[in-house]
């Protein structure tokens, strides 16, 4: 990036809306004010879609997380011939990304084949089959864009590498195998209350006194047992911080949120024909998410420019006012509104204040909300964590790996049948909310050290390592298979890492004052915050406008192409 | 497809469905007039395509097809190419008329037609099975084909059970995957395939299955069926038993002239009077059995030859099996003391209504003793005269008690053999009870405590012989109490099934049963030995039952219950009284088992319903015999075909004419008015008493 190819200039120059970065929510922001005729320039530094929601090459993922770890380089000086009329106010990044950690123990195989894997930045997150994401791509016919495969099963885990099935259905619980009779019974007709409760049965209606209560205390109403009252907390109301510890619990669910995740997740099962499980993973990875809605807005006639940074903002020397951005090629743009990608900052002119005007005027969004960082970690391996199934969420509950985990850590299998790698090798998708980077880390370790093999010396000898483990776990698994037969996985052999990238994402970046800017990937599992928040954004630049109109439909009969192919 | 809300029909609908109606008479005219030519040409063929397609239901139409059909094959220049071309089309037919309606019996009928020929590839149907039962996966239909298209292919049970399986798996709540379930089953207990699908083996594992879907959703239907189907598996028997016998083993029968006998030295339960020279023996089987006679069961005596012996099955139904049979064994007017052996099924040949065979010989064997009649006419005239008050009875004296001891053992019938092969069943039930036990602990559930109220039940009728008690038989009767509360639809039901249990409670033990039985003495009498009463008065039965422990009764009473039916009260053989006074009982058909008693000399109807609709319900809901041979019957009879008082009251006739009574109370009846009664005198010459008043 630092040598500008030279471009061809952007013509028109002036825009309704200019956008900055092509994350997920620039680009729905991109799509939904090309839908409302805007005229819109997306912009993107990158050379390629999604910024910080895309799906990257092996080899690329390192080199982009580095890129957004440390400050800003240094900054452009104004250029002396600027026109009279405007101030130059300075962009720079803000470092997102932190403890980054490669460790590469296949090097040829991997590096040869590094196109062939499209790997998430913002890992791991699934689709329900009933969220935002889903009614937004079939509102918006970007569907038309994409393919999905389900996500099977979700799993508990627990410190001994056992993975528990999550009954999360009336098929599920009478499949099960883990919960006794009694248990089965109790949380079956705890789903039915809820069910009655949501279908407005008058017998059934839970009293608004236990909705505003918290749900962990309502499940205890209901006497479920510890085990269940896991599952459906952390494995199906996708609850991030320990419930029962009020202490360091900073999500606190109330029975109205967790009966709505019930909802959304019964809602999610079932939904799609050939979806079994209640997720969907989009084939080649997250950041096509962020592509479909950039060919949505193009269809609409947004004008998009990737590999093209931005060096300043202009603004209107007087009145203080946003009048448009120059570019790295050293173009003038103007348009009346602007949209930020969250790692953009405005460096204001030395030793001043911002000059009031432009605190009324501009548009303004802010993220004040402190939520600390989110450790993520991204695996390869050869094997599945469990055999005969493919693309799965592991739940790790707050407390469930070691004593003070007080958050719950996610953990995401994506198969090469989902074209994220090579064939038959698996993705792991791991994440966990932390205050810093090393209690990251050692949630990220210990579900690493909990599930796989980690070669000891990385580089050297790690192919012939990785064939041994292979003849290992072929004659473990036929050992296995006479003698114990258990639930247990643990007496299998675990999968070998080849490849890990570990880092720590920031949630939240200094506050920005004066730019309208869209919110940085969340640490949830779907996308159902991020929706809302580019909701909102686009409400307040566009105040008069429908977000999406359903007269824009174009392709309203959907549903056989938002489910996966088989 | 179910649980799809019915919606009121939009206009345009209607137009449609009329337009649709118009089109279909058409092409049904035209049909028609092909049909009826005999007309067979590829035009005419195809017309009745189309018509099948719109209307699947039309049977004419697939007739139709089976005739051009076999016309097409009898035709000289016919080759397997173009039989398979014609059946072909058949298969294609019916494919499209399923889609349109896939529950049409003609279609998948005409299909397994097409099949049946043979010249089609039995493979393709499992495809299109697949297809048709992921569209719907509970469809009977489909499931039916299944079994007939598995059973062409010789495709293994052990498949279809994982098919079945899978799709249980898929969503438990389908009745149709279940009953396969049971259907493969059974036909593997019956192959007793591969040694390892023995019962004991399986029904556990079926148990542990079903238990899951119970558990998860005890509201769900499907999954107590199959529960039923299981516990029928575990409580019967495959083959039939003898539960009972009179008289019993090792008993002494006293026959004597007239109710007196000689001392205590006999038991009252098995000394009869017997003025027909003869007396039953009874034979009582735990299920229905067929081929009762003389040379499945021989009876080797002194004084009477076995070929002679005519067995009898006692069924309200006139068909050839019956738990029940009878045969009457004469005896000599002389003094005698013999001793009389029963063998029972050493030679095969009687058989259950399943179809398994009595597997199991068994003897029994009594002393007979025969004292002469020695008339006295003031004590006939007093025996006949007796009316079941509560002040002639007196509690049965605790001074014979040695001696009905000894009786009540042998009233039933003991099959060791059946002890240590039962094991498994005994604890497979006793597993059930705890987990139906803890169910109900979590849910209040009506077919929880039904199931649990049944378990307890098989259990006892299970253990009794051995434990001698019926442990459980309280906590059945208070889960029967709380189903009539809980459940008033259907109320009869368990208010019959209480009265069962009551029963089998009552004479479970011979404290309880000696608690029933009083001495009946009359005042008047000047009877040396009194007769023993059973009385089971005050109860509230609805139903009768414990049969098998009452063969030996001769003096019953059942007055002041709730009794609509007495079925199965024709196994009391030995029965000359019996009072049924303030009762349920709504018509004379009701009275139908007291037809097989010879020996019922009183009868105490009064005061029940009888004639108080003039519509005989009972004789729709109970395949009584009377409903059918009624009219051949009485066109025979031709003392009745004159009589017109006796056509209008051809039910009496019928139940009254085979009586044999001496006395008969009918008073507190809506039909009992003099001119009933006055009929009911014709149809009986011989009854000597009518509502306590005498007869000339």
């Amino acid at each position: 990036m630092d040598d500008i190819p030279p471009y061809p200039p952007i013509d028109p120059t002036t825009f309704d809306l200019i956008v900055i970065g092509t994350g997920l929510p620039e680009s729905i922001i991109a799509a939904a004010a090309s839908t409302a005729s805007k005229s819109v320039l997306h912009l993107d530094p990158n050379p390629f879609y999604g910024s910080h929601f895309s799906s990257l090459p092996l080899a690329d993922l390192p080199s982009f997380l580095s890129s957004h770890s440390t400050s800003p380089s240094p900054p452009h000086s104004p250029s002396s011939d600027d026109p009279n009329e405007f101030s130059l106010l300075e962009f720079a990044t803000r470092p997102l990304y932190s403890s980054i950690d490669i460790s590469t123990f296949s090097p040829n195989l991997l590096d040869q084949h590094s196109r062939k894997f499209n790997l998430d930045v913002a890992g791991p997150r699934v689709l329900f089959c009933a969220d935002k994401s889903i009614e937004l791509l079939l509102r918006t016919g970007t569907n038309q864009y994409m393919e999905f495969k389900s996500v099977d099963a979700t799993f508990v885990g627990d410190n001994k590498g056992n993975l528990w099935s999550v009954p999360d259905s009336r098929a599920a619980i009478f499949k099960d195998k883990s919960l006794g009779l009694v248990e089965k019974n109790k949380l079956m007709r705890f789903f039915k209350l809820v069910q009655g409760h949501l279908a407005g049965e008058q017998d059934v209606k839970i009293s608004e006194e236990d909705l505003q209560s918290p749900f962990v205390d309502f499940l205890n109403k209901m006497g479920l047992p510890p085990k269940i009252k896991s599952f459906i907390l952390y494995a199906i109301a996708m609850a991030d911080y320990d419930q029962e510890d009020t202490g360091v619990c900073r999500d606190l669910l109330k029975t109205k949120d967790g009966i709505d995740q019930l909802a959304l997740y019964n809602a999610s099962i079932g939904r799609f024909q050939n979806a079994s499980g209640a997720f969907l993973y989009p084939i080649y990875g997250q950041g096509e998410l962020s592509q479909a809605f950039c060919r949505r807005a193009a269809v609409k006639g947004c004008l998009y420019v990737l590999r093209m940074p931005v060096t300043a903002l202009l603004v209107d020397k007087d009145t203080g006012c946003y009048k448009g951005v120059r570019l790295a090629s050293g173009q003038d743009i103007f348009s009346q509104k602007l949209i930020l990608d969250p790692t953009f900052k405005v460096t204001l002119p030395l030793g001043s204040s911002p000059p009031l005007p432009l605190k009324e005027k501009l548009p303004f969004f802010s993220l004040k909300d402190d939520k600390g960082k989110i450790a993520r970690g991204i695996c390869i391996t050869k094997t599945s964590l469990k055999p005969d199934i493919s693309n799965f969420l592991v739940v790790y509950p707050p407390r469930s790996l070691f004593p003070e985990q007080v958050t719950s850590i996610r953990l995401l299998q994506i198969a090469s049948n989902l074209a994220v790698c090579l064939p038959g090798m698996f993705v792991l998708y791991i994440s966990a909310l932390c205050n810093d980077d090393d209690q990251g880390k050692k949630l990220i370790h210990a579900v690493m050290n909990t599930l796989l093999t980690v070669p000891l010396d990385s580089e050297s000898n790690a192919a012939v390592q990785s064939e041994t483990a292979e003849i290992g776990s072929a004659v473990q698994d036929e050992t296995s298979e006479s003698s114990s037969g258990g639930p247990s996985d643990s007496g299998e052999e675990k999968p070998t890492l080849l490849w890990s990238a570990l880092y720590s994402q920031e949630l939240t970046l200094g506050q920005v004052d004066f730019i309208c800017s869209t919110p940085m990937p969340d640490g949830k599992l779907n996308y159902n915050d991020l929706i809302d928040t580019t909701f909102k954004i686009f409400q307040e630049i566009y105040p008069e406008e429908e977000f999406f109109p359903e007269t824009s439909l174009e392709n309203p009969e959907v549903d056989g192409d938002a489910s996966p192919e088989t | 497809m179910h649980g799809r809300p019915r919606k009121a029909p939009k206009p345009e609908d209607e137009a449609a469905s009329s337009a649709k109606a118009q089109k279909l008479r058409a092409l049904q005219t035209q049909f028609f007039t092909f049909h009826h030519n005999k007309i067979y040409t590829k035009e005419a063929v195809e017309l009745s395509a189309k018509l099948l397609e719109i209307n699947p239901e039309s049977y004419t139409a697939w007739n139709y097809r089976k005739l051009a059909v076999e016309h097409y094959l009898n035709l000289p220049d016919c080759n397997p190419d173009s039989i398979k071309s014609v059946l072909d089309d058949e298969l294609r037919v019916v494919e499209n008329a399923l889609r349109q309606n896939f529950k049409s019996y003609g279609a998948w009928h005409h299909r397994k037609w097409v099949l049946s020929k043979g010249h089609s590839s039995i493979d393709n149907e499992l495809r299109l099975l697949d297809k048709f039962q992921k569209a719907d996966s509970r469809n009977f239909h489909a499931w039916n084909y299944r079994r007939y298209v598995a059973e062409s292919m010789k495709r293994s049970e052990q498949d279809e059970l994982k098919y079945a399986e899978d799709m249980i798996y898929t969503n438990f709540s389908n009745y149709s995957a279940w009953h396969n379930r049971s259907v493969l089953l059974s036909a593997l207990f019956e192959k007793k395939a591969g040694g390892f699908l023995l019962k004991e083996k399986v029904l556990p594992e079926e148990y542990e299955f079903i238990h899951q879907a119970i558990f998860t959703d005890p509201d769900d239907q499907s999954g107590w069926f199959y529960h039923l189907w299981l516990l029928d598996q575990t409580v019967t028997t495959d083959s039939p038993l003898l539960a009972s016998s009179w008289p019993g083993h090792g008993s002494d029968v006293l026959l004597v002239g007239d109710r007196c006998y000689n001392g205590s030295a006999f038991s009252p339960f098995s000394a009869l009077h017997s003025d027909s020279g003869s007396f039953p023996i009874v034979l009582y089987f735990n299920q229905p059995v067929g081929g009762v006679n003389s040379s499945t069961v021989t009876v080797e005596c002194g004084f009477n030859k076995n070929e002679d012996l005519f067995w009898k099955p006692l069924s309200a139904s006139n068909s050839q099996t019956a738990r029940v049979w009878v045969a009457h064994l004469k005896v000599p007017s002389s003094d005698l003391h013999s001793t009389v052996e029963v063998s029972v099924g050493h030679s095969k040949g009687i058989i259950s209504t399943r179809g398994f065979v009595y597997s199991h010989p068994s003897m029994f064997s009594f002393k007979v003793h025969v004292q002469p009649m020695e008339r006295d006419s003031s004590q006939v005239s007093v025996a006949e005269n007796i009316s079941l008050r509560e002040e002639n009875f007196k509690v049965y004296g605790t001074q014979s008690e040695e001696s009905i001891i000894d009786s009540f053992d042998q009233l039933i019938i003991k099959n060791g053999h059946e002890t240590t092969a039962s094991n498994w069943r005994f604890e497979a039930l006793a597993k059930e009870i705890e987990c139906f036990r803890e169910l109900l602990s979590l849910v209040d559930c009506k077919i929880g405590k039904l199931t649990l109220a049944r378990l307890l039940k098989a259990y006892d009728a299970m253990s009794y012989p051995f434990a001698n008690k019926l442990v459980h038989s309280e906590e059945v009767l208070e889960l029967y109490s709380d189903l009539m509360k809980l459940d008033p639809t259907h109320y009869q039901f368990y208010k019959d099934e209480h009265s069962i249990v009551l029963l089998q409670k009552v004479t479970s033990s011979k404290e309880s049963l000696l608690q029933h039985c009083f001495q009946y003495k009359d005042s008047a009498s000047s009877a040396i030995c009194d007769p023993i009463c059973l009385r089971l008065n005050n109860l509230s039965l609805s139903r009768m039952g414990a049969f098998e422990k009452l063969l030996w009764v001769q003096m019953l009473d059942l007055s002041h219950n709730e009794l609509q039916s007495i079925e199965g009260l024709e196994a009391m053989q030995l029965l000359s009284c019996l009072s049924l006074r303030n009762n349920k009982l709504r018509s004379l058909t009701a009275l139908e088992p007291l037809r097989k008693l010879k020996s019922l000399r009183i009868l105490d109807i009064s005061y029940n319903q009888i004639g108080d609709q003039s519509i005989d319900t009972t004789r729709y809901v109970c395949s009584s015999p009377l409903s059918h041979s009624v009219g051949s019957e009485l066109n025979r009879d031709e003392t009745v075909t004159s009589d017109v008082a006796l056509i209008n009251n051809w039910e009496a006739f019928f139940i009254f004419k085979d009586f044999n009574l001496n006395q008969l109370d009918i008073v507190g009846n809506t039909i009992a008015d003099e001119k009933f009664k006055s009929v009911l005198v014709k149809i009986m010459p011989k009854l000597k008493q009518l509502d306590g008043k005498l007869l000339d």
